[in-house]
């Protein structure tokens, strides 16, 4: 994580099992050893009353440690945009009172928060822990196009190509940093491409 | 005797210019011969006759020409109009508030009668007149916030207030100091400034929210903040800077006077009296250094200014390239006399 950060810029913590009967965990790739660690504080049954949906990622470990937690039910999806309308689905019907656990990538706790929001949820009462990548999903505020996985400071951007500084600025709604044309003044000036969020 | 509006543009041919008369009216934001951020809020009451402030809304003869370029920037660019769902209440409020200031300051060009619901507006400068509901969205052509402020000059966010917090939740935003409503809409207060420099570990904010979250009906408060913009460009969003930035480049010591502008913004602070939410006005004034130095005062206290800016909040805005070339030509025009206290020129 950046040494040096700012205000909007999200703060992650560890997951901790929280009371209440109903859990929903959100979890991609690492995400899941967040979710094992934290079993080993939980009180008996707390994995009865469980639902977890995990993306794999390109590796596909972790499924068989999530089964072993015998939750009510997991959801195991190729990727976050394929779980996306069942997340809504669940969200939508949820009583008050779920509890809601995201970990793993950026870009994961993101996208599950804001569904989240949308769904009336306040972002202080959801537990989220990082774990994995760095990588950033970030919103050109030129074209307004989002650019996933963004692992280079500066970035291009994937939809209108100009090369963009990628800031600490976060939106929760968008669930993306914010990236600005980094050369706007002379665009002849290309600052080197470093490996910024691995 | 009504205001002469200018014809003039903000982009392209930027032919904007201020009259002599509001050359001198220009809110200059320097009352002493150092800047450093403050939390510098007072009570908008009105002000001397013939300055910014004698009327709390202020509308002046660039009205027309800067409602004609927010209408251009909305045309390209929807999304500097967005108000989240249960905004609606605090935009009938606002139009309520832009409406009876604007008549009351210049009754020779707005008209506004009401009976009970059935309101009528009437805007001579715009050639708008319309018979709505009040409340009721379906009646006008636009929802209320877009409606008023596509008539209203300056930049306008709606905040709500909720947990202790004021929350970006609607914003007509076309004349921003390089921030973004698209992405900012639904911050908190702390978030939206997040960028800011210095600020933060001044405390300033955490001050500032505490004034804000208390403000009274009735009673707004102000502030002045202040950047440069190279041309009088109004739309200077970072959703343009691509297009404007360049201009930074361009500065010269022949065209200076002409080029480099000083961006002045009032910042008012309106408690709203249905929804309790926060109506924050960022009015923008431009004034070219060709102007701004017919004040001999100006011309030396900004030189100073400019000269001893700190680094972090000449780069945040935006100086960098061209503060040497400024800071030269304005040196011209200082022969270090003292200056005297307050704003306003001598």
């Amino acid at each position: 994580m950046a040494a040096k950060t700012i205000i909007s810029r999200p703060v992650y913590g560890t997951l901790s099992p929280q009371p209440g009967k109903h859990h929903l965990f959100i979890a991609d790739a690492e995400g899941a050893l967040a979710i094992t660690d934290m079993a080993g504080k939980a009180p008996a049954g707390f994995f009865d009353g469980a639902e977890i949906v995990f993306v794999p990622g390109r590796e596909g470990k972790h499924v068989a440690a999530l089964e072993a937690l015998q939750p009510v039910q997991l959801h195991v999806a190729p990727s976050f945009a394929s779980l996306l309308p069942r997340l809504k689905q669940t969200l939508t019907n949820a009583h008050m009172g779920l509890r809601l656990y995201l970990a793993g990538t950026e870009g994961l706790i993101g996208q599950a928060m804001q569904a989240a929001l949308e769904a009336g949820i306040d972002h202080t009462s959801m537990q989220t822990e990082h774990r994995g990548s760095l990588a950033r999903r970030m919103q050109c505020v030129h074209c307004k196009g989002i650019t996933e996985n963004v692992t280079t400071q500066p970035a291009l951007c994937a939809h209108c190509g100009l090369l963009l500084l990628v800031r600490d600025h976060y939106s929760r709604r968008l669930a993306a940093f914010q990236g600005v044309c980094i050369n706007a003044e002379d665009r002849s000036e290309i600052p080197p491409m470093e490996e910024a969020f691995p | 005797m009504g205001i002469t509006f200018r014809k003039e543009t903000f982009r392209d041919d930027y032919t904007f210019r201020n009259s002599p008369e509001h050359v001198r009216r220009f809110p200059f934001p320097f009352n002493e011969d150092a800047y450093m951020y403050a939390v510098n809020i007072e009570p908008h009451v009105v002000g001397p006759k013939g300055s910014v402030l004698e009327n709390l809304i202020d509308v002046d003869e660039h009205y027309v020409a800067e409602m004609q370029d927010r209408a251009l920037v909305l045309a390209e660019d929807p999304l500097r109009c967005q108000s989240l769902p249960h905004m609606t209440l605090a935009g009938w409020d606002l139009l309520e508030l832009l409406m009876e200031q604007q008549a009351l300051g210049y009754p020779e060009h707005f008209t506004l009668s009401r009976d009970g619901d059935r309101w009528r507006w009437i805007n001579r400068p715009l050639g708008i007149d319309d018979t709505f509901t009040f409340g009721d969205t379906s009646t006008l052509p636009y929802g209320p916030m877009e409606y008023i402020t596509r008539q209203s000059q300056g930049d306008f966010c709606i905040l709500d207030q909720r947990d202790g917090n004021l929350w970006m939740d609607a914003g007509m935003v076309t004349t921003q100091a390089d921030w973004s409503l698209d992405f900012d809409i639904g911050m908190n207060f702390f978030e939206w400034h997040a960028p800011v420099p210095l600020a933060h570990e001044k405390g300033i904010f955490t001050r500032a929210l505490k004034f804000l979250t208390n403000i009274q009906q009735g009673k707004p408060a102000r502030r002045l903040n202040w950047t440069m913009t190279i041309n009088p460009r109004l739309d200077t969003s970072p959703e343009n800077y691509h297009k404007w930035g360049p201009d930074r480049a361009t500065v010269t010591p022949e065209n200076v006077g002409q080029k480099v502008h000083l961006r002045v913004e009032l910042q008012s602070f309106w408690r709203l009296p249905r929804s309790n939410g926060i109506v924050f006005p960022i009015r923008c004034y431009l004034i070219k250094m060709d102007e701004l130095v017919t004040q001999p005062k100006w011309a030396r206290r900004l030189h100073r200014v400019i000269r001893d800016l700190p680094e972090e909040l000449a780069t945040y805005k935006g100086l960098t390239r061209y503060r040497p070339t400024l800071v030269e030509w304005l040196s011209k025009l200082d022969d270090g006399s003292p200056t005297s206290p307050g704003f306003g020129p001598d």
